[in-house]
């Protein structure tokens, strides 16, 4: 670390560019503060090392979780608001204010990013240390290793966001970080990969619990995909700029290849783990079908990985590349529905608590987004549907149907259930509150996504549409006309959906501001219906 | 080995183990799902059979229908010009003062004439080709560098005040700036200027100073009775209409730091004929003469 620090100096001080030197500091900065609090650490310790259990049970390592579980919802909240402005320039092009920070085309991988891996991101840590925790019945692996990948990835997210807005990319899209950042998250990935692997190595459970096969798919997969879409080589170590070792189409297919399973294991795989623990833990019913589970887990993972080429049908890529990205989508179908029986069905027997449990209604109406979003997917990966939905804001509304209704829903689900209990708090500052986000969100994301496919399916037509004679009928500038409603109608949307959050992160203050514990700190919390 | 115990609500046995309180049920799976599944991967395995799938060592498995995206789009686009049944070609053999006379050709110039105005006119002229401030109306009948078919094509073709050498030229001076005119001269003459569309200046000026002012710095370009010249791109004065705008306050800063706009040059960017067809659309718009 303190060669680090001095490295980072060294750099800073030769860098070609101001914003290479700055976020050089910023490495130097973080890796003396490290430094500092391991050694503070080592001089207050207690004399005996943390005991692994008290009592016969597991002392389960919560610091890390609590400090996941806030700091995703202030990224939540940073990179929602991004959205919003970003929709309200595309609706009113005059608030990019003509000035590069707040341009367009820097707002939106802040905001992509922002929502994705730093909200997103921040979700799977906490939950997937909490879980693993719970399902195994034993204390994380490690004592600084949670915490140095917690911190470390949020350092991470620190010189990603911050690139983005100084302009520093590789022009990749949802992997625009420079070889630096790259290289410092695959050391923090890897130390993540050790504390799972260690941690279910430990377990006191004769099996490994469904959520927890997620998770590690989610990992390691994740992994695999940034070592291959980050091959760069570094013009010096005293630039941020490098280049790809792919070139041409091989480049554009290794990108999406990273896209699509950007979707299929970070926001589809890791956010699955989370319903399988979070829904039947919620609903206190049985997972519904056990068989069902595995094979749709297999089937899922097996088929992802192919069906990268969709996203680029009609391009350079060869025509059977085509044709397999189409087919292993349509055939990802079933897989994806899996899943959803599986969330859904678990209600069997608690269809009730929808009425009084706006936590379980949301994390429901979630696995119900992922369907819908995992049935349109398919249908768009058709070449001929594609014809018409690629390059248009349909496919900005099917991101969402799933980024908002998915895995925003399932989130905030977890992190309602999760606050009362790392807290240990009784229940939630107010479910009152709780109903009124998912209505308030709920709206938002209903008008976000129908005006998305008024608009990107309008805009489809347009762009095909020939007159009598042959010629087209449309110029560009009038669909981008014709748009502008929808946009208006998106960005009301979005704010709707930010307004809930906002809701939200008052609601979780508050939970943990209460004085209220739980009466026995072993005994889960109960809900309270609403009345 | 674990126990398996009944669930009571579902009469499902669950799998026996648990995990921080979650048991499995042992449902079987759904059939619908199963045979779904299944039929998506048969469809699945007829599609590659037909379509070019499996990449090979050196090549890839054609598919038994033989499709090829590029013969595809070698059939759309040959579809394409039988449809519009060599118009193109026909619009590029007719003189450009014909194509008006031929109602079917200029229905078809017009059709394409939208279109590629849309696209490349529109960003500045508008989409209408009402323009806006700095940027002509091309729906009135007043044109700075002349609004025959020829002039038209010779302003899209070379553009206005860019580095081609064969694009138009001639400015509006910085008169002010230049100290050509002095700061008391100024709203004098463009006092002057307001009166030449027939509209009465605001407050009290010297008109017939102003007059003497304009017939020694701007009659050259604008000529005596300021109807302007389109050989220089000097607009008519007297018409009420404006590119910059035709109160005082603006006409003074015209004055001042002058004007020259640009427009960019089309060849190489468009094809010749497009050039031709976008002349016939603008002469349409309806200020054509």
């Amino acid at each position: 670390m303190l060669a680090l620090a001095v490295m980072s100096i060294i750099i800073a001080a030769k860098a070609y560019t101001p914003e290479y030197a700055f976020h050089a500091y910023l490495f130097a900065a973080a890796s003396v503060a490290t430094v500092f609090a391991i050694f503070n650490r080592y001089f207050s310790r207690p004399a005996e090392p943390i005991p692994q259990e008290i009592d016969g049970k597991p002392n389960y390592n919560l610091g890390p979780i609590k400090f996941a579980t806030a700091i995703a919802m202030f990224w939540g909240i940073a990179g929602f608001t991004v959205g919003l402005i970003a929709a309200l320039q595309l609706a009113y092009p005059v608030l990019n204010f003509d000035f590069a920070y707040t341009n367009f085309g820097r707002l939106r991988p802040l905001h992509t990013s922002a929502v994705i891996f730093a909200f997103g991101g921040n979700v799977l840590l906490a939950t997937s240390f909490y879980v693993v925790q719970r399902t195994c019945h034993a204390r994380l692996a490690g004592e600084i290793a949670p915490w140095f990948v917690v911190l470390g990835y949020n350092f991470f997210i620190l010189i990603a966001g911050t690139g983005y807005l100084l302009g520093i990319t590789q022009g990749k899209e949802y992997a625009e970080p420079e070889w630096y950042a790259d290289l410092w998250l695959t050391v923090v990935w890897v130390v993540y990969l050790l504390v799972f692997l260690t941690t279910l190595w430990k377990r006191k459970e004769p099996h490994i619990y469904v959520a927890n096969w997620f998770y590690l798919a989610f990992i390691v997969t994740i992994a695999m995909l940034h070592l291959g879409n980050n091959a760069t080589v570094p013009v010096s170590i005293f630039s941020p700029k490098s280049y790809i070792v792919w070139s041409g189409v091989q480049d554009a297919m290794v990108q999406w290849w990273y896209g699509h399973n950007a979707v299929g294991f970070f926001l589809t795989a890791g956010f699955l783990a989370i319903m399988y623990y979070f829904v039947p833990k919620q609903a206190d019913r049985p997972v519904y079908s056990y068989r069902l589970s595995i094979v749709h887990f297999w089937a899922l993972i097996f088929t992802y990985i192919w069906a990268g080429p969709h996203h680029l049908h009609y391009t350079a890529l060869p025509d059977w590349a085509q044709t397999l990205g189409m087919v292993f989508s349509v055939v990802l179908w079933m897989p994806s529905w899996g899943g959803m029986i599986n969330g859904l069905m678990t209600l069997q027997g608690a269809w009730d608590k929808l009425r009084t449990d706006p936590v379980l209604r949301m994390m429901v109406v979630s696995v119900a987004f992922y369907g819908m979003s995992t049935f349109e997917g398919p249908l768009m990966s058709i070449k001929s549907v594609n014809s018409l939905s690629h390059y248009t804001d349909w496919t900005i509304g099917h991101v969402h149907s799933g980024a908002l209704g998915w895995v925003g829903y399932i989130s905030f689900g977890a992190i309602y259930c999760l606050v009362p209990w790392l807290w240990n708090r009784s229940r939630l500052y107010s479910l009152k509150l709780v109903n009124w986000h998912f209505w308030i969100s709920t709206l938002g994301i209903v008008l976000y996504i129908s005006a998305m496919w008024v608009s990107g399916i309008l805009q489809g037509l347009m762009w095909r549409a020939y007159t009598s004679l042959g010629f087209l009928e449309f110029s560009f500038i009038e669909t981008t006309e014709a748009m502008h409603p929808f946009y208006v109608i998106r960005a009301i949307g979005g704010g709707l959906f930010v307004l809930g959050a906002l809701i939200m992160a008052y609601n979780i203050w508050m939970t943990i501001r209460s004085t209220e514990l739980a009466t026995s700190p072993a005994a889960r919390p109960q809900m309270v219906p609403a009345e | 080995m674990a126990v398996e115990k009944l669930d009571s609500v579902t009469g499902t046995a669950t799998t026996g183990h648990e995990w921080d309180g979650i048991r499995e049920l042992n449902t079987p799976l759904p059939r619908w799902w199963l045979w779904l599944f299944y039929m998506c991967i048969v469809w699945g395995i007829g599609y590659v059979i037909a379509y070019p799938a499996w990449p090979m060592v050196s090549s890839y498995t054609k598919g038994v229908l033989g499709y090829a995206s590029r013969d595809q789009i070698e059939v759309d686009l040959a579809a394409l010009r039988n449809q519009r049944s060599g118009l193109v070609s026909q619009i590029e053999a007719t003189p450009l003062a014909d194509i008006e006379k031929n109602p079917q050709l200029l229905t078809a110039t017009l059709q394409i004439g939208k279109q590629a105005f849309g696209t490349n006119c529109s960003p500045c002229h508008g989409t209408g080709g009402a323009g806006s401030v700095g940027f002509p109306n091309l729906n009135d009948d007043q044109w700075l560098w002349g609004g025959t078919l020829d002039q038209i094509q010779q302003t899209i073709t070379h553009g206005i005040r860019n580095e081609s050498p064969d694009s138009r030229q001639g400015n509006m001076l910085a008169f002010g700036k230049d100290g050509t005119l002095s700061k008391t001269d100024i709203p004098i003459v463009a006092a002057y200027v307001v009166s030449l569309s027939g509209r009465k200046p605001e407050g009290a000026h010297d008109l017939a100073k102003g007059k003497q002012i304009f017939a020694e710095n701007c009659a050259v370009c604008h000529g005596d009775d300021g109807k302007g010249n389109p050989e220089l791109g000097a607009p008519n004065l007297t018409s009420g209409l404006y590119l910059y705008g035709g109160d005082q306050k603006t006409i003074e800063e015209t004055i001042t730091n002058g004007r020259g706009g640009v427009m960019p040059v089309w060849t190489g960017r468009l094809d010749p004929t497009t050039i031709k067809i976008l002349t016939v659309y603008v002469h349409s718009l309806g200020g054509g003469k």
